[in-house]
């Protein structure tokens, strides 16, 4: 029997019903999930995906470098690049065809303080209310 | 959800349509089965395929893809015209009333037997069986709302919750099922053309001015609502949309047509893909900002029942890789320095903070909660145990479990007269089957995590075409055969399963799966008001390979 280094209690990430989960850690995998039984939504219940979906956290092919297309090929680029050349290609197309040229897809998986930003961005830096996200599919 | 999860085993009568709850909503459906096995309570399924609750439900229609208004419509005819309806929750709570009258009363049963194939009796027993229910709570999902009438479909519901006066108490109301763990969320957040926190509107000069103001926002905030996705994507082959920022989404696989997403994103001058994978989106980006998993994030999620819940990180951010807060926030103040002064925090600015240097995700909700008069009450710390439900208006206040107990938002319910339309794509001669597309219980949307989870995909390693058997028998195809199945915007080739489960005329698919996309056939149909595609309807026609 694996005894967990710490578990920490969190939401599930697929669905909408919001359960609560108990992550089981060993030397930083998860590597079981359970649910407390007091949780509010769910009872301490789960389903198939929610109790074994979680082998994606831990995938190889995780992103673990920002990219930059480069002559048509997506390259290794530091953060430092890519985040400048987000930022200036945004400004440079907001000045050359105004800001509502531009679309802000905010996510339906990421967290309310993320959205949040991602919106406050758009509408507050940009300067658009082009702002949705995957809610109709 | 008007009501909460906690409270659906009390309900005397549960009327579930256009959700698949057993695979789509599991936990839900637990709490469904409950009140079914322990309680009692009936169960009517409106559902054109044999799902799974049909074992549990004491009524069964079958109605034809997109008909729903016409069956909806006659339980309210047969509610009036019964006296089965809740007259004094009629004169006290709801207005418009006479516009319903006027517009179902030619709805009667066998009207919609003609209109739906389900026999009039069947809608008339659902009717008295909703009807004379002490609490019944309404559950849909996509079924109702994919659909290019997919308002309609609501706000019939609603009407039938309104007649019978089903709001404000436990075990009623209408409940529509998020299908994602944060779909809520972001729809609260103002991740939606026409709306900041909160649902307060773009066009209200008070709520722009409120934003502008506490953000340090150096432009205006728009009066006029932007674009949807699907609107986005005909922008930008229209030429006015010119870039798109894209945080954990993938268009490429989720929106319908895909071989119009994919010209349209190939045209844009500029895009910008924040992930944790090189999704069919992300790789057609220019540039790519490494996020991380939920495991590795704080911040909050809002399921389906209004219940803002934390999210704890767990693991260490993986390397090469940042957290998504951080880079938003990066992003914000690369664009804030180069855009003016007015964004402070910088060498020489006016103000004395940055609006784009938080400590931390709680100190992100702090300035939400401040701008959301709905959350106001809500903090990070008071979420420790279990979460609150919105509204929430002050620290002291225990969240909303039940919407809607002594008035309305709006303050009366208001019926909305409804007439019955078609989809927009019927079956014909040329493509004579009904494509509908769903979930299953061991994957999920684009396939993205639970694919890449051994378990579940061993269960379940590849799509399939699911036909009727007797179908199936016409077209000389078995379980495992190779079929084509085209519709007016692509094809798709893969295993034919036969089941007895669908309708004859039906094909059923998943979207789960990169290498059978569903969403080459769809087509780009929406809602007028809601623009949402019309998934549950597409004619295509099959071809054995």
């Amino acid at each position: 029997m694996i005894k967990a280094d710490r578990i920490v209690t969190t939401t599930c990430p697929y669905c909408g019903v919001g359960c609560a989960l108990n992550l089981h850690l060993k030397q930083d995998v998860v590597y079981k999930v359970t649910s407390p039984f007091d949780s509010p939504a769910n009872r301490g219940n789960l389903c198939v995906k929610g109790r074994f979906g979680y082998d994606f956290i831990h995938a190889k092919d995780r992103l673990s470098r920002p990219m930059i297309r480069r002559d048509g090929e997506l390259v290794s680029a530091t953060w430092e690049e890519a985040l400048g050349y987000a930022a200036g290609r945004l400004l440079e197309i907001r000045e050359q065809y105004g800001a509502d040229s531009i679309g802000f897809l905010v996510s339906a998986k990421c967290t309310n303080e993320e959205n949040y930003l991602l919106q406050k961005a758009a509408r507050g830096l940009i300067g658009t209310n082009n702002v949705d996200h995957c809610a109709r599919l | 959800m008007t009501n909460s999860i906690r409270d659906i085993h009390l309900a005397d009568v549960l009327l579930v349509t256009g959700s698949n709850t057993t695979e789509a909503h599991p936990v839900i459906s637990l709490e469904m089965k409950k009140a079914v096995r322990k309680r009692g309570a009936k169960l009517i399924l409106i559902d054109p395929r044999e799902i799974e609750l049909a074992n549990f439900a004491a009524l069964h229609i079958r109605p034809r893809s997109g008909t729903d208004v016409a069956i909806l419509n006659a339980m309210a005819n047969v509610i009036l015209a019964e006296g089965i309806a809740d007259k004094e929750f009629i004169a006290t709570r709801t207005e418009n009333y006479e516009a319903l009258v006027e517009a179902v009363k030619d709805c009667t049963p066998q009207w919609a037997e003609d209109v739906s194939g389900v026999p009039s009796d069947l809608i008339v027993e659902a009717a008295r069986v909703y009807g004379h229910a002490g609490s019944a709570a309404i559950f849909w999902a996509m079924g109702i709302t994919q659909s290019s009438h997919g308002v309609d479909n609501v706000q019939a519901l609603a009407n039938l919750a309104l007649l019978t006066g089903n709001f404000g108490k436990p075990g009623s109301g209408v409940n529509p099922l998020r299908g994602q763990n944060n779909v809520q969320g972001a729809c609260d957040m103002g991740g939606l053309p026409n709306v900041i926190t909160g649902y307060q509107s773009v066009t209200d000069e008070a709520v722009r001015g409120k934003f502008e103001t506490a953000w340090r926002s150096p432009v205006k905030i728009p009066a006029k609502p932007g674009l949807t996705v699907t609107d986005m994507m005909h922008g930008i082959l229209d030429g006015k949309i010119k870039a798109l920022y894209i945080m954990g989404e993938n268009p490429m696989l989720s929106d319908p047509n895909i071989n119009h997403v994919k010209q349209a994103l190939e045209r844009l001058e500029f895009m910008a893909c924040q992930d944790i994978f090189l999704n069919e989106t992300a790789q057609l980006a220019d540039v790519v900002l490494p996020g991380v998993s939920f495991a590795e994030k704080e911040g909050t999620f809002t399921n389906t029942e209004r219940r803002v819940q934390l999210v704890r990180p767990a693991l260490p951010v993986k390397q090469g890789a940042r957290r998504d807060l951080d880079i938003i926030c990066d992003l914000g103040q690369r664009i804030g320095e180069r855009i003016g002064e007015r964004t402070s925090g910088f060498a020489g600015a006016i103000h004395p903070v940055t609006n784009w240097d938080y400590d931390n995700a709680s100190a992100v909700w702090d300035e939400i909660a401040a701008l959301t008069p709905s959350m106001t009450g809500i903090s990070h710390a008071r979420l420790e145990h279990g979460g609150l439900q919105w509204p929430c208006p002050n620290a002291e206040h225990p969240g909303t479990p039940i919407l809607h107990r002594e008035k309305f938002t709006r303050g009366l319910g208001r019926f909305t007269p409804l007439t019955f339309r078609e989809p927009m794509e019927n079956p014909d001669a040329e493509y004579p089957f009904t494509l509908n597309t769903g979930r299953i219980l061991q994957h999920w949307h684009g396939g993205t995590m639970s694919r890449r989870s051994e378990g579940l995909d061993w269960v379940v390693p590849e799509g399939e075409i699911q036909i009727n058997d007797a179908d199936g028998a016409q077209l000389g195809v078995k379980t495992g055969d190779l079929i084509r199945v085209s519709s007016r915007r692509g094809a798709v080739t893969g295993k034919a399963r036969l089941t007895g489960k669908l309708p004859r005329g039906m094909v059923f698919m998943t979207f789960h799966f990169a290498e059978l996309p569903a969403n080459r056939l769809t087509g780009d149909a929406v809602d007028p008001v809601a623009k949402i595609p019309e998934y549950k309807v597409s004619a295509v026609k099959i071809e054995r390979v």
